[in-house]
């Protein structure tokens, strides 16, 4: 293999590994954030216990997602530097805003949050969890921005003397539409995961809690279980709906990746959406596929009849275009993939029409088969946002930076042209093994200490008064340390 | 704003960065470097992992903004600095995982052997990252030559150890080790405390010639006339961290061990300017040839100008929130989970 063949599987592999993490944070700050308002609010202790509970599986969860990040930081130009090169003066902007406007925010309230338990008062202490909260989401925008830049490159000239993208317009560049449209969906999906988090584990602790007997704990876990409810509906639609925004982007400014999510072979009016496909699907175009009529071409261009161009077409015009040349991404790949954040995204929708039945009109669930549901629920929407970016990112490939349909051709780029010329292929599988190896360590890790603390169960907190509010007591142990 | 004046304005603005990073970083991993010294007792060890808990990631972002922010106004500083530097920093990365994760989950699970494994990685983690940061500044300011660059990241790395190189980082580890014990001096209370101080008043001797040898060495070699002024302030601050140090007073000394963090950082970048990074055998990188176009610098300028001060006012502030020295009986239980899983819940 080569070192672009390495890279490129060292790049997807980090990712996607950062991205297990960053869903949940993104979207467990803001509900752990509101558990703890309701207490402040109403002083009832439940909720504390609630936001402990899920706070310590947030901070768990925490920590891999930012040390996964700081690799992901330097990896540009220590194995793409001549797509740094190529991009610098566009990219490192939203990363070094990325950093300065929402890195030190998050990092800096969350270590607030996690110490200052019993040094800020109540008030004090709750906003510093909603800061981290609102840094942990800004961070999202700014490296949405930044992503979206390859997707759809805008705000940019190029500069033939020195062949790079030069800057004209920052503001262009974070109002791109297809951050715009990235974004809300990101953080919709980030949302898909905590609200299925939630409701989950606070689930299947329902069901045990009411089955043992104890009701007071069963009616605490309900109330946990009908927010990660209420979230997974908002979310779930939200999700829907960008998603279907974003296909009609994609279909006018990456109509290759559109006709590559479908496998589809040749231009057709009223293009079906294929739910199975059997065969080969390799880059020839023999596959015989089980179609809902209309759907994709409906999905694209809002219209069941529309003309969706095939990919046997689209090669010939990016030849024409961009020179000779094989432009069409790995089909089975794309395929599959989109079909699986689909997929996945199925079992959360599930869960929450399962559980708002058994919940309605004030019932405790304690059916053993919701319970497994609960948590067979569990990882399925990180493996929809895990497969969503695979499909993203090879997607549109053989591109790093997607020619613009509308804007100056020569703003692209290719991924075999942007890695490094001078890291050889040890370097890179060097690091590929011990990155794969520490990632893989630490996420056993990981999962054995969520799964221990998520069956340990909501904590019981000391009597009210106890816990909060600043103490100058010097002798009195802190009510957090590591 | 002219052209030549931003890159300016950003050549001082990513030494800044770096200032903020090494000298806040520069404590935590001193402090994570001293945990098997001051840290007898499970109890000990948490003491002095708490007095940086709250801050560490914050210190650590001044790093990931470093970077960004040299992708954002020097892309080609960056691209040719991370690139041949591959293999450096792929063993900071990892010592940094490492220890952030140690941080988050040795408190984790009640079990010795757990907690044991995890005191490793803080030390690995803290040691590693303090050594190679000053390999890495020594290759920077000695310039990088261009066929090893061409031959690869092993091939710089086989380069990398020239005597100046590991003097620098001798001079980062030592420093950074003072850095740290002062502050667990001006953070702790009682025995530990008192050994803390204790050993900043050995250590001050030996640090002060290594970085005072480290500074000399810099301005013979690599100098402008101008840097023999914050050479002859880090002169001065070292002799007075050696005195504040052996006098037991921690708290003149960790300013004056910021200083001179501070005054290192001057040193490397004003030896190294008008270079970014220079290259033997082959063009340098300068601010001029390296830097990205007006208009990304202008915005970015504005952006820093708005952000730092409100960056800079609440790091303050939770430093204040954690003035409160800690001893040891701040330290709660044991949180963690036991070991095997309880058969109660
Ligand atoms: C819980 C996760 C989840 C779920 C249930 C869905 N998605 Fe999604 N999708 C993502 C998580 C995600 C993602 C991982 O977050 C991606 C990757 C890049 C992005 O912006 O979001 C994504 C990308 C992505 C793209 C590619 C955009 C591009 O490359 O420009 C499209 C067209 C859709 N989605 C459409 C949908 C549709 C029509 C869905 C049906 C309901 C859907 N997604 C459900
Ligand atoms: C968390 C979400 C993301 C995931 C899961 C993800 C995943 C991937 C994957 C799987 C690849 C490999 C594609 C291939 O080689 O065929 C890739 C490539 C790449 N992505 Fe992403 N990506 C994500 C977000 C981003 C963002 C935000 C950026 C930029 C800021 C980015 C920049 C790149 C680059 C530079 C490559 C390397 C070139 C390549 O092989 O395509 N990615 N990504
Ligand atoms: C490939 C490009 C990416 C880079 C360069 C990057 C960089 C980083 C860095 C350096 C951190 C650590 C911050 C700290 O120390 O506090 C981090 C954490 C984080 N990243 Fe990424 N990241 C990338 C992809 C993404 C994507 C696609 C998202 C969101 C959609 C994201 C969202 C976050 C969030 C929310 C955090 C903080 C919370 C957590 O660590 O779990 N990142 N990232």
């Amino acid at each position: 293999m080569s070192a672009l063949d390495l890279s490129r599987w060292q790049f997807g592999i980090t990712t996607v590994y950062h991205f297990i993490f960053v869903p949940l944070t993104i979207g467990l700050a803001p509900l752990v954030a509101g558990l703890q308002t309701a207490w402040v609010r109403t002083g009832d202790e439940r909720w504390l216990r609630l936001t402990k509970f899920f706070g310590k599986l947030f901070l768990i969860n925490f920590a891999m997602g930012v040390v996964t990040g700081i690799v992901q930081e330097f990896q540009f130009g220590m194995n793409w530097s001549e797509y740094s090169r190529f991009v610098g003066d566009v990219f490192g902007a939203p990363l070094a805003l990325e950093a300065l406007i929402a890195f030190f925010l998050e990092s800096t309230f969350l270590g607030l949050w996690i110490f200052g338990w019993d040094r800020l008062s109540p008030r004090v202490h709750l906003a510093t969890i909603w800061l981290a909260a609102v840094g942990v989401v800004t961070s999202a925008y700014f490296i949405i921005a930044a992503n979206s830049f390859m997707q759809h490159p805008v705000g940019v000239v190029f500069n033939p003397v020195t062949k790079r993208a030069e800057l004209t317009s920052l503001l262009d560049v974070l109002t791109n539409s297809t951050t715009l449209a990235a974004f809300p969906h990101t953080v919709t999906a980030s949302f898909v995961v905590s609200g299925t988090f939630v409701a989950g584990i606070a689930g299947w602790w329902t069901v045990r809690s009411a089955k043992a007997g104890r009701e007071d704990d069963a009616s605490m876990y309900r109330s946990a279980l009908r927010l990660g409810l209420a979230v997974l509906v908002v979310s779930g639609a939200g999700v829907a709906y960008t998603g279907d925004v974003q296909s009609k982007l994609m279909f006018a400014q990456q109509p290759m990746k559109m006709a590559a999510a479908e496998a589809l072979c040749d231009t057709e009016k009223g293009a079906g959406f294929s739910l199975v496909a059997v065969g080969d699907l390799g880059n020839a175009c023999d596959v015989r596929q089980i179609t809902v009529p209309g759907l994709t071409s409906f999905l694209a261009t809002g219209d069941f009849a529309g003309e969706l161009k095939g990919v046997k077409d689209l090669q010939k015009e990016y030849s024409r275009l961009y020179g000779p040349g094989d432009y069409v991404p790995l089909l089975p790949a794309t395929y599959w993939n989109f079909r699986m954040m689909i997929g996945f995204g199925a079992f959360s929708a599930a869960l929450a029409l399962a559980g708002l039945w058994l919940t309605r009109k004030g019932a405790i669930p304690s059916s053993d088969r919701f319970a497994q549901l609960a948590l067979l629920a569990l990882p399925m929407p990180f493996l929809a946002n895990a497969t969503g970016w695979i499909f993203t990112e090879m997607g549109r490939q053989p591109w790093i930076v997607a020619p613009n349909p509308t804007g100056d051709p020569r703003n692209r780029f290719l991924t075999a042209e942007a890695v490094s010329p001078y890291v050889d292929t040890p370097t890179v599988a060097l690091s590929l093994v011990v990155f794969t190896v520490l990632y893989g360590t630490l996420a056993v890790v990981w999962f054995q200490l969520m799964r221990r603390y998520a069956a340990a169960g909501a904590p019981v907190v000391p009597a009210a008064g106890s816990s909060s509010g600043p103490s100058d007591d010097e002798d009195s142990p802190l009510s957090f340390a590591y | 704003m002219d052209i030549h004046t931003l890159r300016i304005i950003w050549f001082v603005l990513i030494a800044t960065l770096w200032v903020g990073y090494l000298v806040l970083e520069g404590f935590d991993f001193g402090v994570g470097m001293l945990l098997p010294v001051l840290g007898r007792t499970d109890t000990e060890r948490r003491v002095v992992i708490n007095t940086i808990g709250p801050v560490w990631d914050g210190n650590e972002v001044w790093l990931i903004t470093a970077g960004g922010a040299t992708f954002a106004a020097f892309p080609l500083w960056y691209s040719t600095l991370f690139s041949a530097f591959y293999l450096p920093l792929l063993l900071i990365l990892v010592a940094l995982i490492l220890r952030g994760v140690a941080f988050e989950y040795r408190g984790k699970v009640d079990d010795d052997r757990w907690r044991r494994r995890w005191d490793t990685a803080i030390i690995f983690g803290s040691a590693v990252p303090a050594l190679v940061w000053g390999i890495a500044f020594g290759n920077m300011v000695h310039g990088l030559r261009v066929e090893h660059y061409r031959a690869g990241p092993f091939s710089v790395l086989l380069h990398a150890f020239t005597p100046y190189a590991l003097l620098t980082g001798l001079t980062t580890v030592t420093l950074f080790l003072l850095h740290g014990a002062l502050f667990l001096g001006l953070k702790t209370r009682d025995d530990l405390r008192e050994r803390a101080v204790r050993i900043a008043g050995k250590l001050s001797i030996p640090t002060a010639a290594v970085a005072g040898a480290w500074a000399v060495w810099t301005q013979l070699s690599y100098g402008k006339t101008w840097t023999w002024v914050p050479v002859l302030a880090a002169a001065a601050c070292l002799a007075g961290v050696v005195l504040a140090a052996r006098a037991g007073r921690e708290a003149p000394g960790f300013a004056l061990t910021s200083l001179t963090t501070v005054l290192a950082v001057v040193i490397i970048f004003g030896s190294l300017y008008p270079n970014v990074l220079p290259l033997l055998g082959g063009e340098s990188l300068t601010i001029d040839n390296a830097s990205s176009t007006r208009t990304t610098l202008t915005v970015m300028t504005w952006v820093a100008v708005v952000m730092t001060p409100v960056v800079v006012a609440y790091t303050t502030w939770t430093y204040w929130v954690f003035r409160r020295r800690l001893g040891l009986g701040d330290i709660p239980v044991p949180i963690g989970r036991p070991h095997r899983p309880d058969p109660a819940s």
